[in-house]
């Protein structure tokens, strides 16, 4: 494997981290304040959909995004309405929602398109550029770190930016600002943030709304990155997303560290499969697996211990 | 307290959550520029009103009979499976390598052994989730969703390596031996001189799952497992008090689920594809919670919701023929369903419960 | 020491303003039927410890409860430093100036203290300049009330002691003049609770004022400047500290109730059939609930357990039900009893001819969505004679025995196929008394056997479990309601902070002794 190899596998590692950054972190504002997400999956799907469409009809893609996360964030407020408001079976609503983004999509698209619940092509003006960061060019030809600045760093859609941003940004909100601290204190202990004169709903609906935006930006992240949405084009990164989360222990730089990890196996997937390590054949079907099997094994506890915030999964009853 | 009628608790509230869901479902129809009422005549005609169409809704009320059973036990302990599908997929792996390792002579035979390892490598698929939550509190719902995608990569492997036919394409297993071949309801009903399609793919195994109904209802409501099981789910502190073994009843409990939803694949692997092919699930098992959800746990709710879901899985087949309505459609009634029955049931209990309390309140009681 | 804090005292007496810090006027609450608070008034004045003593459910918990903005009440104003104040959300207790130490606290266990401390009462967006401030003031009131704590431990690494100063330094980081403590020693230990008293003490002597509930007598004495008696929802005095006795406070606390008459031949006592030596129980949260306690029982006897709830004899109960952990030894007819706590030995209990009407019927008792005749069986569900074989259960069985049982202990309506839900609480509890008496056990423990019981019903439940000693059984009770022991009991033991108080014959006690026992007031009772 040469060198040049490398970076393509690592540049690789980077668009697919991208969207199951962004679902990782969505999840991780959401299950911070004490509202379980299973339903990231549905949400990425309901932008990549929407977000496609749009992008196409409007010819901007930055229409579609602004749509597809709109799309998004309103099946985070249903997510909300019944788990925080009338105190619902957060995985049950999670689980609806996966269904209801994988069947209006493709109904929806059906009718408006036509073309079998697919979204046009995207033609190249409609889809976000790559970005080159300065003296890319220049600094081609220096060998070693030339390439890795110029095709590994630079050169990617500004959602993958985003998504690396979003990692320190969401660290300093979580553990920096008022907002941070009273949000993991509502998925820790709601009555410590209730009995301290704090909405305990206020904060667990802020939490989902932007569980929804960042979802919506995976999503269009997606569609974007296809150039038109398809039937299931997810294809479980959402429950990647929530494999990841668990992984890094709810934490942000940890859920960047397993997303690229994550992402790193699906990059090195077509270099890995068949080829036998110590005799044993790699199934390309086995590296698939991996972030399930890893995040099981993390569930059990049988290597460092996960635990989800305290209060998740409980709808938030004031005491009588 | 008494806040409603048991009656209302029971039938009522399901079918004012179902009302909604399709409503709802009919004003998406009417977004996307098509005539409720004429998809509904079409759902109605394409599923019962022809042998083919019956045969086809029975085969897939089959199918979620068996997932429903599956959910159903384990919300008696207050477990949410979600891995019916992982199990199923499990269960049609058993299945065909006991159907493939034998020259079965005839179904009578083939049958009690695909029964025997269909339920047996559910429940193993559903024991490792069971008895992490059981012993290390590993949350049951996060696992079982990872082993359904555990699961989806095996069997990928599995049909694509070993169990594949050589020189073949498709990922698929050989056929079964005729000999493992189960009567059709075609077949079976031929012989009382009743003219049955014979492209229908409902079979003998509609028999069994309504037989598990039935051994649901015993197992629930007639064995000291049932009483245990159900005494677990509603009180963990009572069931101690009662020296039920909390670890216990929660690895049997998720067992039994995987066994009845392992069990599907005598309908969808043994009864129709007469081999394991690639995604034979189909997604049964996620919609097995629809069906335990609406059918309130019980056997007849299970049987009801099951065949209004079989009606919409072959109702909404024949829309896309019909309309070019995408049978996605049944996926979105079925979201709506989950979340109306499940997520969102506060929404509608609370009003009816108000209205109950006012009339006994009226009447003075 | 002791001139600083009388002389503190005798200050705040001569500066103490006609505005009181707080006054409540006429507050009445109730909850459906029950009336949690009757037309309560009441003045604390400024600067003075105020403690507000009663037993439990006599109101205490839901007057504070008001006062925080938890509850609203359904008649009444509060005045706070004179000027009427609405308080309709926690908030807005917090705005007035009051804090308020829970006895479960409201931390967040995986913060650290600082963070604790300001949470919900940050300055601005960022955090860092919150903690600042906040590190700076807890260090000026660590070294001003002996308030120290580590400002960047985790609560989850604190001792129970230290976790409750950090309640009181977000109270103090709020600017609370008002401080409100829930029966706060409950959960420290002697020295703990002394240190806390000096705590009080240095906040009293720098002007603030301090709401003390509790039911502990010692602690009344000890730390109030004034102590009102709260007893079934009704303030019933304000007095002096000064000026009453323990003994004074006492009967205030418990009344001079008519004694319910339950016609009781005396005892017959026989052999000895519990015999409980040294037994201790330390919870999840590593507090030892059981100090080492022992007691026996003899067939034809009933000993019963005073005390104020959460003193261990819940725990007591657990253990010999058979399903929580201990220390020690327990001997039924002499033969010692597993305590290894395996979570089936609840069964193994009931087979050795131990049976146990639990103090929560909701929780533990019964299951309430079960039907009345399955819950006839609860916990004795693997009996042969309610099964027909292995697997099915005999429900015919069940179902006939459960109607000649509902009958003979008259539980209305009659019918085995209601929901346990669905009956008043003193037939949900016949149900629980007929599934276990009539198993005609070699003892039966029974806690809380009349909470939530109609008066006709606690006569008929009385009068069960006096036959069932006079049929030569032995008898464990457990009950909060002292009047209760007091005419049950042949024998009463008192328990308090885990250990056992004293032990009293029924006939040579009086309330008023035992009241004393119950507030762990070991000296006084003696004398």
């Amino acid at each position: 494997m040469d060198f040049m190899t490398l970076i393509a596998i690592f540049d690789s590692t980077l668009r697919y981290a991208t969207p199951l950054l962004l679902a990782c972190l969505a999840g991780l504002y959401s299950e911070r304040a004490g509202v379980v997400d299973i339903g990231l999956e549905g949400k990425m799907l309901g932008a990549a959909f929407v977000t496609g469409g749009v992008a196409y009809v409007t010819g901007s893609i930055w229409l579609g995004l602004l749509a597809g996360t709109a799309a998004s964030i309103a099946l985070s407020l249903i997510h909300g309405v019944a788990s925080i408001t009338y105190h619902g079976d957060q995985l049950i609503s999670g689980v609806a929602i996966n269904f209801l983004a994988a069947g209006l999509s493709i109904v929806i698209a059906s009718a408006w398109f036509g073309l079998g619940g697919r979204t046009p092509s995207l033609p190249p003006e409609a889809r976000f550029q790559n970005i080159n960061l300065p003296l890319a060019d220049t600094l081609q030809n220096v060998p070693i770190l030339g390439p890795i600045y110029s095709e590994l760093i630079s050169g990617h859609t500004i959602l993958v930016y985003v998504a690396l941003l979003a990692v320190p940004v969401t660290w300093a909100v979580l553990f920096r600002t008022r907002f941070g601290l009273r949000l993991r204190a509502a998925g820790e202990n709601p009555g410590a943030v209730d009995t301290a004169g704090v909405s305990v709903v206020r904060l667990r609906y802020y939490a989902i709304l932007i569980a929804g935006l960042l979802c919506g930006l995976a999503g269009a992240y997606l569609a974007d990155f296809a150039a038109n949405f398809v039937k299931d084009m997810t294809a479980g990164r959402g429950f990647i997303a929530l494999a990841a989360l668990i992984f890094a222990k709810w934490r942000p730089w940890q859920a960047m560290g397993t997303c690229l990890l994550f992402g790193f196996l699906s990059a090195a997937a077509p270099y890995l499969e068949n080829k036998s390590f110590m005799g044993i054949e790699v199934a390309s079907q086995f590296i698939d697996a991996l972030p399930y099997i890893l995040t099981v094994i993390i569930l059990a506890g049988f290597v460092g211990k996960a635990i989800p915030p305290r209060a998740g999964g409980q709808p938030y009853v004031k005491e009588q | 307290m008494k806040k409603m009628p048991r009656w209302a608790d029971v039938a009522l509230i399901p079918i004012l959550n179902l009302l909604i869901a399709f409503i709802i479902s009919g004003l998406v129809l009417l977004a996307i520029g098509k005539d409720p009422w004429a998809a509904l005549g079409t759902m109605i005609d394409g599923s019962f009103g022809s042998s083919r169409g019956v045969g086809y809704t029975l085969y897939y009320t089959t199918n979620f009979i068996f997932t429903g059973l599956a959910m159903g036990i384990a919300s008696h302990a207050r477990m949410f499976n979600i891995g019916g599908e992982g199990q199923a997929a499990l269960g049609g792996l058993g299945v065909a390598l006991i159907l493939l390792a034998v020259p079965w002579p005839h179904w009578t035979l083939a049958l009690p052994a695909a029964i025997l390892f269909g339920g047996l490598f559910g429940a193993a698929w559903a024991f490792i989730p069971a008895y992490l939550q059981a012993k290390r509190g590993s949350h049951i719902v996060i696992t079982t969703i990872m082993f359904n995608f555990i699961a989806a990569s095996l069997m990928g492997y599995l049909l694509t390596g070993v169990l594949k036919v050589p020189g073949k394409m498709a990922a698929e297993t050989a056929k079964f031996p005729e000999g493992a071949h189960l009567p059709t309801f075609h077949e079976m009903l031929a012989p009382f001189g009743i003219e049955f399609s014979k492209h229908a793919p409902a079979n003998l195994s509609f028999l069994v799952a309504l037989l598990c109904l039935y051994v649901f209802w015993i197992l629930v409501w007639r064995t000291r497992l049932g009483y245990n099981i159900r005494a677990f789910g509603e009180s963990e502190s009572a069931a101690v008090y009662a020296g039920i073994n909390p670890a216990k009843i929660i690895i049997i409990t998720m067992l039994i689920s995987g066994a009845f939803a392992g069990l599907m694949a005598i309908n969808n692997v043994m009864g129709e594809a007469e081999r394991l092919i690639h995604n034979a699930v189909e997604g049964a098992g996620f919609i097995g919670i629809a069906v335990a959800l609406m059918g309130r746990n019980h056997p007849i709710g299970i049987f009801l919701a099951a065949l209004l879901f079989g009606f919409l899985w072959q109702g909404g087949a024949e829309l896309q023929f019909e309309h070019q309505i995408p049978r996605e459609m049944v996926t979105v009634i079925q979201a709506l369903v989950i979340l109306l029955t499940g997520a969102l049931d506060n929404m509608v209990r609370r009003p009816v419960e108000k209205l109950f309390i006012m009339r006994y309140k009226a009447k003075g009681l | 020491m002791a001139t600083a804090t009388e002389t503190g005292r005798q200050e705040t007496a001569a500066l103490a303003s006609p505005a009181p810090a707080i006054e409540l006027r006429g507050i009445s609450k109730a909850f459906g039927p029950v009336q949690a608070n009757k037309d309560i008034s009441i003045r604390v004045e400024k600067g003075t410890v105020h403690g507000i003593i009663g037993e439990n459910g006599a109101g205490k918990s839901t007057l504070m409860s008001i006062l925080y903005g938890f509850y609203k009440a359904d008649a009444g104003e509060i005045f706070i430093g004179g000027k009427e104040t609405l308080i309709p959300d926690s908030q807005a207790a917090i705005s007035a100036g009051i804090g308020m130490v829970f006895q479960h606290f409201k931390l967040v266990e995986n913060f650290t203290v600082l963070e604790n401390v300001v949470l919900g009462a940050e300055e601005g967006f960022r955090l860092t300049p919150s903690l600042r401030k906040a590190r700076k003031l807890l260090t000026e009131l660590a070294a001003e009330y002996e308030l120290n704590v580590d400002p960047d431990a985790l609560i989850e690494d604190l001792s129970v002691g230290h976790r409750q100063r950090v309640e009181i330094l977000k109270a103090l980081y709020r600017k609370a003049d008002i401080l409100i403590l829930d029966e706060p020693t409950g959960v420290l230990t002697p020295a703990e609770a002394d240190h806390l008293f000096r705590i009080l003490e240095g906040l009293r002597d720098a002007g603030k004022t301090i709401i003390l509930i509790t039911h502990k007598l010692r602690e009344i004495m000890d730390i109030t400047d004034t102590v009102s008696v709260m007893r079934r929802g009704e303030m019933t005095a304000t007095v002096k500290t000064s000026e009453t006795s323990p003994e004074h406070l006492a009967e205030l606390m418990v009344g001079r109730k008519v004694l319910l008459r339950v016609d009781k031949k005396p005892a017959q006592l026989g052999k000895e059939i519990l015999k409980v030596e040294n037994l201790r129980v330390v919870d999840e949260q590593g507090v030892e609930r059981l100090k080492g306690i022992g007691f026996n029982i003899r067939a034809g006897e009933i000993l019963g357990i005073a005390g104020v709830s959460g003193n261990g004899q819940s725990e007591l109960l657990e253990v010999l039900g058979g399903y929580a952990e201990a220390t020690g030894k327990v001997s039924l007819h002499g033969e010692e009893l597993d305590l290894s706590g395996a979570e089936s030995d609840a069964q193994s209990r009931r087979l050795k001819g131990i049976a146990h009407v639990p103090e929560d019927r909701h929780e533990e008792g019964l299951i309430l969505n079960f039907h009345a005749w399955e819950n006839m069986v609860f916990g004795y569900q693997n009996d042969p004679k309610y099964n027909k074989n292995k697997i099915l259960m005999d429900n015919k069985a069940i179902w006939d025995e459960t109607q000649a049982k509902m009958d003979r202990f008259d539980v209305r309506p009659p019918n085995p196929r209601l929901n346990a839900a669905n009956f008043s609480g003193g037939n949900q509890q016949k149900i629980v008394l007929a599934r276990e008496i009539e198993r005609n056990p070699e003892l039966l423990l029974i806690g809380q056997p009349t909470r939530g019981v109609d008066i006709g019903a606690i006569e008929f439940i009385h009068q069960q479990i006096v036959e069932l000693r006079d049929q030569g059984k032995a008898i464990l009770l457990v009950s909060v309601e002292l009047e209760e022991v007091l005419s049950l009991a042949d024998r009463i033991v008192v328990m308090f902070d885990g250990q056992i108080m004293g032990e009293r014959l029924s006939s040579e006690t009086d309330e008023r002794e035992l009241g004393m026992l119950m507030a762990g007031m070991k000296q006084g009772a003696d004398a």
